[in-house]
């Protein structure tokens, strides 16, 4: 908990980074000053873009003391406004799982590399990243917990499924490695509240730590206080849970 | 995208973006996150050339009724405009 007599600072700026297969992309990296080690965070972007959001997600993160890198998933649709990339990426579909879980591996090794940044690492998302997130505590190495936020389209009919998301991530929690703290909204549709309970039914079968909370008076992205999704008392009581499940998870 | 509902027609077209008038050639038309639109899900349609780079769009963001609204109006005023026997076309993809 800060104390009003504490030293604080951030450092924060874009990197590059190895990606998936080599690549080099982009990243927001955000880390706090000071001694360290800080905890690494691996933070995730939603379907419509790397946007100003995440940068602030990063910050917030290294205002809690976490050393946080938001990769630029679609780094090679090109550049432009975020907005015009992720409706780029939007027509195509998505981008492929593969691809998606290798970027996460390089910035899961991108923070290893540092020297200020402690044994710990977890990874965050929202929407679709809530679903890269789940992905990469199961089938990647090395994290160490896991917020999922909403994570839309966990659950996947076969139907859903494509090339690019050719399994759908609930398959995986047989091999989910790390605990995971999950937050949704019961008038969200993707998630719907039915398709939580499935996700909770088989994390429980398979005996995984995890904890979920759901909200009521809230649908898809309550965190987003630039959208009308936005709902106040549940975001903050949200962020509480996070923080508190990380340094659990992270610090301790 | 979380729903990942997406069409793609390859049109014929102008439209305006930020940096001007420029050739639309495809319409990707999705039921997902808007940008803008205060919904969880809408109708979007972007009015692209993927050859000029992801600048090279026009967004509209419709509600569902709103976007079946103007599938009527777009039908109606064709129809209208047949009947009358004004159409003129072009072909998609064809000489210009």
């Amino acid at each position: 908990m800060y104390q009003t007599n504490m030293y604080e600072g951030m450092l924060a700026e874009t990197v590059t980074m190895p990606g998936h297969k080599g690549d080099t992309i982009n990243a927001y990296y955000a880390r706090p000053l000071g001694a360290g080690p800080h905890p690494g965070m691996v933070v995730i972007h939603h379907a419509p873009g790397w946007d100003e959001w995440y940068r602030e997600c990063a910050r917030r993160f290294a205002h809690h003391g976490y050393a946080a890198i938001s990769p630029n998933l679609y780094f090679r649709d090109g550049h432009g406004t975020a907005e015009d990339i992720g409706a780029k990426v939007r027509a195509g579909g998505g981008v492929p799982d593969e691809q998606v879980l290798g970027d996460l591996d390089g910035a899961l090794r991108f923070l290893r590399s540092q020297p200020h940044v402690s044994k710990k690492v977890g990874v965050f998302g929202t929407c679709s990243g809530g679903r890269h997130g789940f992905l990469a505590a199961c089938r990647l190495k090395g994290f160490d917990a896991l917020v999922e936020c909403w994570g839309g389209r966990v659950v996947q009919s076969k139907e859903e499924l494509t090339p690019k998301q050719p399994v759908a991530p609930i398959d995986y929690t047989k091999d989910l490695s790390c605990p995971m703290i999950g937050l949704f909204g019961n008038d969200d549709k993707s998630p719907s509240p039915e398709q939580v309970n499935q996700h909770e039914a088989e994390l429980k079968k398979q005996g995984k730590n995890h904890e979920f909370h759901r909200y009521d008076g809230a649908g898809h992205g309550f965190f987003y206080y630039d959208r009308p999704a936005y709902r106040q008392e549940q975001a903050v009581d949200g962020w509480k849970k996070v923080f508190a499940f990380l340094e659990k998870n992270l610090k301790e | 995208m979380c729903t990942m509902i997406v069409h793609q027609a390859k049109i014929d077209g102008r439209g305006k973006g930020a940096n001007g008038w420029f050739k639309v050639e495809e319409a990707n038309v999705s039921y997902d996150h808007p940008y803008e639109l205060p919904l969880e899900h809408a109708l979007n349609i972007d009015f692209v050339n993927e050859a000029e780079g992801p600048g090279a769009r026009v967004a509209v963001e419709l509600s569902v009724e709103a976007a079946r609204k103007l599938v009527k109006t777009i039908e109606a005023v064709l129809a209208q405009a047949e009947s009358r026997g004004v159409l003129e076309d072009m072909p998609v993809g064809g000489p210009r």
